[in-house]
Formats: C-alpha cells, sequence, structure tokens
C-alpha cells in the first residue's frame, strides 16, 4: 500500500517519453503541472484545468487522458507520453504534424498539443477512421482560433481518408 | 495544483480499502477514474480529507459474465466497457448510451462505477442501470457485502445510499440479448452533460420501460403499455418539475421529452422487430 500524508513531500517517479524521470512534490500535485512545473516539460498546455478543454490531454500507458484531472501520484511508475515524444530526430514532423502543417489546423496553438495526443491514441486504435468518427474524437478539444476545419482536414489527411495533401481554403 | 491538501492513499486489495474506509469513511473519498472528482476537487468543490486510489486494485478491473448478469469492477473504464467484445450482444442498450459518456480522453479514465457512484442526475450510465433494474454491490468492513437495487441506491442528485465506510466493488447490469433498446440525448454540445437523455427497453409485445435522465434527482423509470404511451409521456412531461438551469429552462426540458421520447421508443422498437 503507497501512502502519502497531506503534510509530507513525496518523490514521484514515471517516464516521459521514455526517460525515467523524477522530482519532489506534493501528493495533491496534479499531472499537468507535474510535467510542466516539476519536470520542465512545456509542450502540455493547461486551460480550464477541469476536464472540458482538452489542452492539457497526454497519454499514460498510451492512453489518451486529460492530466489536468489526473494526480501525478496516479502516473508513479507509468509512463506518459507528451507533445514532445512525436517529432523525429532534428525537429522532423510526423505525419499527423506535418498533416496540421499542410492544412493551417493551428493557428496559436495552444490547444495542439492536446489534439495531437488525443489522435495519435485514438489512430492507433482505429487506423481506419470515418470522418463522423474523427469528429466525435475532436469533440473533446476546444479551439478558440481556427476554427475546426482546417483541424478536421488535417486529420482526415492524417487517417488516410483523403490524399491530397493541398492547403484548407487555399484556393481562391 | 489546484486541490486543497489531502492524504493519499493506494491500496494493493479491496480489502485494505474497506478497512480505510472503516476509519476514515467520514472524510475519505475514492478515486478510481477521477473524471468527476477530479475536476470537483479542482474547482474546490469537493475537499476530502483523504483519497483512496483503487483504480490500480486488479481484483476490481473485472468484468465477469454471471449469465444473467454482466458485473463491472470497479476500476473498470467506460471505454474499456466500450470495448467489450460481448457488448452489443449482451448490453446492446450500454452499447447505445456509452458514446454519449463525456468524451473519448474522459472515457479512457472515467469509470462505470464511479459515474454510478457521482449519481449526477444526467449520468448515461446510472440511467441505463436504472432501466435495465441492475444492481449496485457494495462492501463495507463490518457488514461484509450488500447488493441494492439501482432504484433503491441513487436516492438525488449526488446522493445515494453507500453508507461512509462502503466501497461500490461492482455494478450489475441485467443480460439483455436481442431485446429492443434505443438510448439518446439532447446537450447543447457533444460530449456535454445532457439536458435531457432517454432510453427505452422493450419489455414484450405489449410494454416497455422508459427510462429519463436530465429531469429530476434521479433516473425516472416507467412501465408503460406500448398502446398507451403518448398520454403517458405527457403525463410524465407534465409532471416532471424538472431543472432551471443555465443549459435549459424547465419548459424546454419537457418539450425535448415531449419530442425526444416518441424517437427513442420508436427506435427502440424497430430493433425489436
Amino acid at each position: 500500500m503507497r501512502r502519502v500524508n497531506k503534510d509530507q513531500k513525496v518523490r514521484i517517479s514515471l517516464t516521459l517519453n521514455g526517460r525515467k524521470m523524477s522530482a519532489e512534490t506534493e501528493p495533491r500535485m496534479l499531472l499537468s503541472d507535474f510535467l510542466r512545473h516539476s519536470l520542465g516539460a512545456t509542450g502540455t498546455h493547461v486551460g480550464c484545468e477541469h476536464g472540458v478543454c482538452g489542452c492539457c490531454t497526454v497519454q499514460i500507458d498510451g492512453t489518451a487522458v486529460r492530466s489536468c484531472l489526473t494526480l501525478a501520484m496516479q502516473a508513479e511508475d507509468r509512463a506518459v507520453t507528451t507533445v514532445e515524444s512525436l517529432a523525429g530526430p532534428g525537429g522532423t514532423l510526423n505525419k499527423l504534424q506535418q498533416a496540421f502543417r499542410n492544412h493551417h489546423a493551428l493557428q496559436c496553438g495552444f490547444c495542439t498539443p492536446g489534439i495531437l495526443m488525443s489522435f495519435t491514441d485514438f489512430l492507433a486504435r482505429n487506423p481506419k477512421p470515418t470522418e463522423e468518427e474523427l469528429r466525435d474524437v475532436l469533440g473533446g478539444h476546444i479551439c478558440r482560433c481556427t476554427g475546426y476545419a482546417g483541424i478536421m482536414a488535417a486529420l482526415k489527411e492524417a487517417a488516410g481518408l483523403t490524399n491530397t495533401n493541398e492547403p484548407t481554403g487555399a484556393k481562391s | 495544483m489546484k486541490p486543497r491538501p489531502f492524504d493519499y492513499v493506494r491500496p494493493d486489495t479491496a480489502d485494505e480499502a474497506v478497512a480505510l474506509l472503516a476509519e476514515h469513511g467520514d472524510e475519505a473519498r475514492v478515486l478510481a477514474g477521477g473524471q468527476s472528482l477530479m475536476a470537483m476537487m479542482n474547482l474546490r468543490l469537493a475537499d476530502p480529507g483523504m483519497l483512496i486510489d483503487i483504480s490500480r486494485i486488479e481484483g476490481l478491473e473485472g468484468i465477469r459474465d454471471l449469465g444473467e448478469k454482466i458485473e463491472v469492477g470497479a476500476a473498470v473504464t467506460q471505454n474499456k466497457l466500450l470495448a467489450w467484445p460481448d457488448l452489443s450482444k449482451k448490453l446492446p442498450l450500454l452499447a447505445a448510451a456509452l458514446p454519449f459518456v463525456g468524451h473519448f480522453q474522459t472515457r479512457n479514465k472515467g469509470t462505470v462505477c464511479g459515474s454510478v457512484a457521482h449519481a449526477d442526475p444526467s449520468s448515461e450510465i446510472s440511467l441505463s442501470l436504472a432501466t435495465l433494474q441492475g444492481e449496485v454491490v457494495l462492501r463495507s468492513k463490518q457488514r461484509g457485502e450488500r447488493v441494492l437495487a439501482a432504484k433503491d441506491f441513487q436516492l438525488d442528485m449526488l446522493t445515494t445510499a453507500r453508507e461512509a465506510d462502503e466501497l461500490i466493488v461492482a455494478v450489475r447490469f441485467p443480460v439483455h440479448a436481442g431485446r429492443g433498446v434505443a438510448f439518446r440525448e439532447v446537450a447543447r454540445r457533444q460530449g456535454d452533460f445532457a439536458m435531457v437523455a432517454v432510453a427505452a427497453f422493450i419489455e414484450d409485445k405489449g410494454h416497455l420501460r422508459l427510462g429519463i435522465g436530465g429531469m429530476a434527482g434521479t433516473p425516472v423509470v416507467q412501465r408503460m403499455a406500448i398502446g398507451g404511451m403518448t398520454d403517458a409521456i405527457e403525463t410524465i412531461a407534465s409532471g416532471l418539475e424538472g431543472y432551471e438551469d443555465l443549459h435549459a429552462s424547465a419548459e424546454l426540458r419537457r418539450d425535448i421529452l415531449r419530442n425526444l421520447a416518441p424517437l427513442v421508443i420508436a427506435e427502440a422498437q424497430k430493433c425489436a422487430a
């Protein structure tokens, strides 16, 4: 049985993007803040902090979850994957990231890390989704600047529903 | 870091968990997926002195086929049940209702039992459990196990018959293979809390069960004759007080029910045929 009292400090260890990491914190520390403030991994963004906006979505053991509704203690000894893991060596964008770039699927980029981590999980489990399924999963994220047309175009390309990588809205 | 400080305990077995509840039940909250509890703690609407994290207890992770019932353990996530291969055959109402629960990302962590324990009036899982006349299995250190019918478990909004020292170890859904069922809800945005949710379950040629969520403190389940359902729906709609909130007036909720219920019933009848 693992037990930490409220006035105790606790050292939490986990694997972040393949690297073992640990930091000392309090039991009430949220995973989102643990990643950003304790481990310095600021790719994960924090928006509403009660599970609605989806910015903070990361993967624990490959499953997309809200890091703001997860205690760091709950990720103890687990494998956490964040947006920092996606690009290849030298910053080469992966297929999903490149699709976002092709379709101008981000503007300020605040919501993007969460969307990428959701769909990295979803597309791994559902390699041949329908457009409706993509929309359903995107429903778990809020974007306040590009609107969703570009994001849907990028997702459809990444999921192989469209062949073209022509930018959305670029035609006159 | 938004919640107030609390003691964090992660027991390895259900026995350890109920022993903790026996000692700290009044100030402790059970943490499974945390998709309602952590949000409430972040908003400081919940302020437990201790969190008992049951999410890694192996004995609570199973979906068990008991023949006439399917038992879902307390650590089973909503998406795990949704991905259970026999779901659409044995629990078609759950197969229809679960996609409405939160979002893909919250279903990955939110548990079936946690939703029942939270007892939100618009919970799709509580509504399905009530409509199917399922059960909740509770365990305490002193009194052992007891089983409550869904209608005796949820007493009001966010209020259940669970005693402070009890752990919900599982819920049981009656198998209803081949029955006509349907589920739909109306929400402001996809994935939001339902303003009104409706479940229909065809009992036999002449009767059906209509389950309604979001209109009262608990799910409302009524048996009605298929012939007289238009009047029955009107009686329920005008009889329910309904909620007034940011999302909808009580009058709008009643109107949604009047319009939604016949559609869901027709869908269930079609599915039975």
